[in-house]
């Protein structure tokens, strides 16, 4: 017998909107409000609640007892490798309260089951049929809840012949299609040394949330939204990978710092002509867009005066006319003379002095920049996306990206810090689900929450 | 029984490029009513994007892969003050603005937010371009070729002894869209619920800022930046892509604790390699990588990836195929998933390369259309939806307003 069957006829109270006390949560109302969201995810899903916690959801973030593994996930704040310092975790799990709850025991699942009962959204990652087999399956929380939107996220999704695989970051960006057409041409495909591959299934599990809370407002019914993060990842390789494969049979590869144009060759093949897109600097590097359209022109032939400009221009460039250049019929030679001196001049400047060239003039370059180049841009600065979040548990404040986006009737915003462990525990089992302090002891000490 | 739950919602769609259209298909896909409006003196620029299906000029696969869609497509000159008039009458049919121009624009035409509401009260506006509708960059052209360097992206993706190789093609662009229907479709239900409308706007900057949140944290609190590390990662070994059998074959193989690096030892058929002191521990496999993984290298070469990954994977490693654009297309997984859809188009025949929704709702369906033609839709628009006369329809012929 469950140990909680005690609490059945407690009524589990609707939380208010908006609390004062010691959390500070929902600066203002946002257009998610009335909806509460359960979050079961592991780093794979944490953006997903964190979007709808942005726009006012209440986003309960649910961690076993102990503290979430993605905790771990460095770097941490001041080199401090503790569970409640991981800046992976504060950066995803914002505008979220946080409860402990170990839904693998009988009275965690009993809990869960009452917690489904006022949710409009449950988010998950866990490997296909885990949340079944406790008896936490979409078939058994729609009895309780039929309006509940059950939410899959994982790297393949639910069913089919990988649904059932490992998916961390590499594996998932080799499958779908990125690697093979990312790097050097003359060293293995390269993924990105910061996991964002998983983003792709998060984010999507976000807009089939909102497809389904859509449908349900207008049927009463929720139902299960099943989120492979391989698909939305496969999709990002566009139009010309994919397009190329479909129809001309040419696989792209990849390139590295070069962009290689596909265009029409003789007899039905299709060609190609490399054309620099990254460029070293004195400093880092840039990307330039090189691309001739009518539109585009203004762009190159400013970049073409500067160079000229600084002596810097070789016979090529000097006599280059841009308005007859076609990326679809220029040979590889002219393009790399008339390149050649675009790259010794690039290596002349830095980043910030082919910036400030770069806007006066028209040019289509930007910077690559690093963490420390975007806090100094000025664009950034003005439009207030920096938001300083309070971290009362360190006696300080933390400047964050801030609203994903700007809205003026209900704002996006950052609600408030990533939650400690059990931080919210108190406020929603006492406060909230209408549990005794005696049993909020002894399910603290039974491991339960 | 909605099963498209978007229908009876009408949205005007001002938009070209990759990140508007693919905002607007999704909400066509399940049911809005969509119009793209294309200037007839300068229309979408992609349609003039290479490569194009078969060398012809316009059948651009850069166009057609983001409108998937069913759509309305008109053209209509906005400087023109009949135009204008004509967008205005569409302004009040609409329940949806997405616009991409950058700053300024719609504020020339007297459609800025204000002036829509004043139109249409419950309007939702969204409008995303590169750096916003607000500072000094607002009206700044850019696109997702060059936005990868300033979002961040570019950086992590490199070898320690190269400059960066950065991430390939527009890659912005299939980030910003995902932000951007999410505040859409929230916008919707919002709307559903409240009457109220909402304006929107992002900086597509903004939004794939948020990716590398903690790398910018990192930097804020403690003034690090990121370094790139190849396909290393800092607490697993082995963790990287090797070369297979074939021509450009390659895996990629990711071990995490001990367990999955003794059943990796199994798999290799090396599994005394497990205990070795030289790799027993991660500690250890770190300080040794380059052996290592050259040691894995020495078998993956004589396995075809597809052995690579079944065979880790059977064993509970973590592993994939690097795919090519031809794996992907015959993967089974994704075509378990419906990836692909085939559409036909009365100039680009049938290709199979456009997708629908992302991901599968259980009591949702969703629908797809082919990619426009320029102004295809101009009589049922104008005629239909508008009222005009076929008189009036024919001076706006004439007149070049459409």
């Amino acid at each position: 017998m469950s140990t909680m069957h005690g609490l059945a006829g407690h009524r589990f109270r609707r939380k208010p909107l908006f609390r004062g006390g010691d959390t500070v949560v929902g600066k203002a109302e946002g257009m998610l409000s009335q909806y509460r969201v359960l979050d079961l995810t592991d780093e794979h899903g944490f953006l997903c609640g964190k979007l709808l916690g942005d726009l006012g959801a209440d986003v309960i973030k649910i961690e076993k007892p102990g503290g979430d593994p993605g905790r771990r996930i460095g770097p941490f704040y001041h080199d401090i490798p503790d569970p409640e310092k991981s800046l992976y975790w504060w950066a995803f799990n914002t505008s979220k309260r946080g409860i402990t709850l170990d839904i693998e025991t009988a009275d965690g699942r009993e809990i869960f089951n009452r917690l489904s009962r006022t949710a409009d959204v449950i988010i998950e990652s866990f490997k296909p049929g885990y949340m079944e087999g406790l008896g936490l399956g979409y078939a058994a929380l729609s009895q309780i809840n039929p309006r509940l939107v059950m939410t899959s996220i994982t790297g393949f999704g639910q069913t089919g012949p990988y649904s059932n695989y490992k998916a961390p970051d590499i594996v998932l960006w080799a499958l779908s299609g990125n690697a093979y057409i990312t790097g050097d041409d003359d060293r293995p495909p390269l993924a990105p040394s910061f996991p964002i591959a998983h983003f792709f299934g998060a984010m999507e599990a976000a807009i089939g949330i909102l497809v389904a809370l859509y449908q349900c407002g207008i049927t009463g019914e929720g139902q299960q939204v099943n989120v492979p993060a391989q698909a939305g990842l496969a999709w990002a390789t566009g139009p010309e990978v994919q397009g190329l494969w479909d129809v001309d049979k040419n696989i792209v590869r990849r390139s590295g710092r070069l962009w290689r144009r596909y265009r029409p060759g003789t007899d039905d093949k299709v060609d190609y002509v490399s054309i620099p897109l990254i460029y070293p600097c004195k400093d880092g590097a840039v990307r330039f867009f090189p691309f001739v359209q009518i539109g585009m022109l203004p762009s190159v032939r400013a970049l073409t005066q500067w160079v000229i400009d600084e002596g810097m221009a070789n016979k090529a460039l000097k006599q280059v006319e841009w308005s007859e250049v076609d990326w679809q019929k220029i040979d590889q030679k002219t393009v790399d003379e008339i390149t050649e001196s675009f790259g010794k001049f690039f290596m002349t400047h830095t980043k910030a002095e082919l910036w400030e060239g770069a806007q006066k003039m028209g040019i289509q370059l930007y910077p690559l920049f690093t963490p420390g180049d975007m806090l100094g841009f000025e664009q950034l600065t003005i439009r207030e996306y920096w938001t300083e979040i309070e971290h009362p548990e360190l006696g300080t404040s933390v400047t964050y990206p801030g609203a994903f986006a700007k809205m003026r009737e209900a704002p996006c915003e950052v609600r408030c810090r990533a939650p400690l462990i059990g931080e919210h525990n108190e406020e929603i089992y006492l406060g909230e689900l209408g549990i005794s302090r005696e049993e909020l002891l002894l399910l603290k000490q039974a491991r339960v929450i | 029984m909605a099963n498209l739950p978007f229908e009876g919602v009408k949205a005007l769609d001002l938009t070209e490029g990759g990140v508007g259209p693919y905002t607007s298909s999704c909400l066509a896909f399940f049911g809005a009513t969509l119009i793209k409006i294309e200037s007839p003196n300068r229309p979408d620029s992609l349609r003039s994007m290479p490569p194009f299906k078969n060398g012809v000029l316009g059948h651009s696969y850069y166009f057609a892969y983001p409108l998937s869609s069913k759509r309305l497509a008109i053209t209509l000159d906005l400087n023109h003050p009949k135009g204008l008039e004509l967008g205005k009458r569409l302004v009040a049919w609409s329940d949806v603005i997405i616009d991409s121009y950058t700053g300024g624009t719609m504020e020339k035409w007297g459609l800025d937010y204000d002036n829509l509401k004043k139109i249409k009260p419950d309007i939702i506006m969204l409008r995303t371009c590169m750096h916003g509708h607000s500072g000094p960059l607002a009206g700044h052209h850019g696109q997702g070729f060059i936005l990868t360097a300033l979002s961040g992206f570019d950086n992590i993706v490199s070898w320690p002894d190269r400059p960066p190789a950065g991430l390939y093609g527009a890659f912005t662009d299939h980030v910003a869209p995902l932000f951007n229907v999410v505040s859409l479709f929230a916008a919707l239900d919002y709307r559903r619920r409240t009457g109220k409308g909402q304006y929107i706007d992002q900086s597509q900057h903004e939004s794939a800022l948020q990716w590398i949140a903690p790398l910018i944290l990192d930097w804020t609190i403690n003034q690090r930046e990121p370094v790139a590390n190849g396909n290393r990662c800092a607490y697993a070994a082995p963790h990287g892509i090797y070369r297979c059998q074939g021509d450009d074959r390659w895996c990629a193989i990711a071990v995490f604790p001990d367990d999955e690096w003794e059943s990796f030892c199994r798999v290799i058929e090396k599994p005394a390699m497990a205990k070795e002191p030289k790799f027993a521990t991660l500690l250890n496999r770190k300080q040794n990588e380059d052996e290592l993984d050259n040691i894995v290298g020495e078998w993956t070469i004589k396995h075809t990836p597809e052995e690579v990954m079944h065979l880790m994977q059977a064993a509970g490693v973590a592993a994939g195929v690097v795919s090519n654009s031809k794996d992907v297309a015959e993967d089974p997984q994704l075509i378990h998933n419906h990836f692909f859809h085939e559409l036909d188009h009365p100039e680009m025949g049938k290709c199979s390369f456009y997708h629908g929704p992302l991901f599968e709702l259980s009591k949702t369906s969703y629908e797809l259309g082919r990619p426009p033609l320029l102004g295809e839709s101009n009589e049922y628009v104008y005629t239909k939806i508008l009222g005009l006369s076929d008189e009036e329809w024919v001076e706006l012929i004439t007149e070049g307003v459409i």
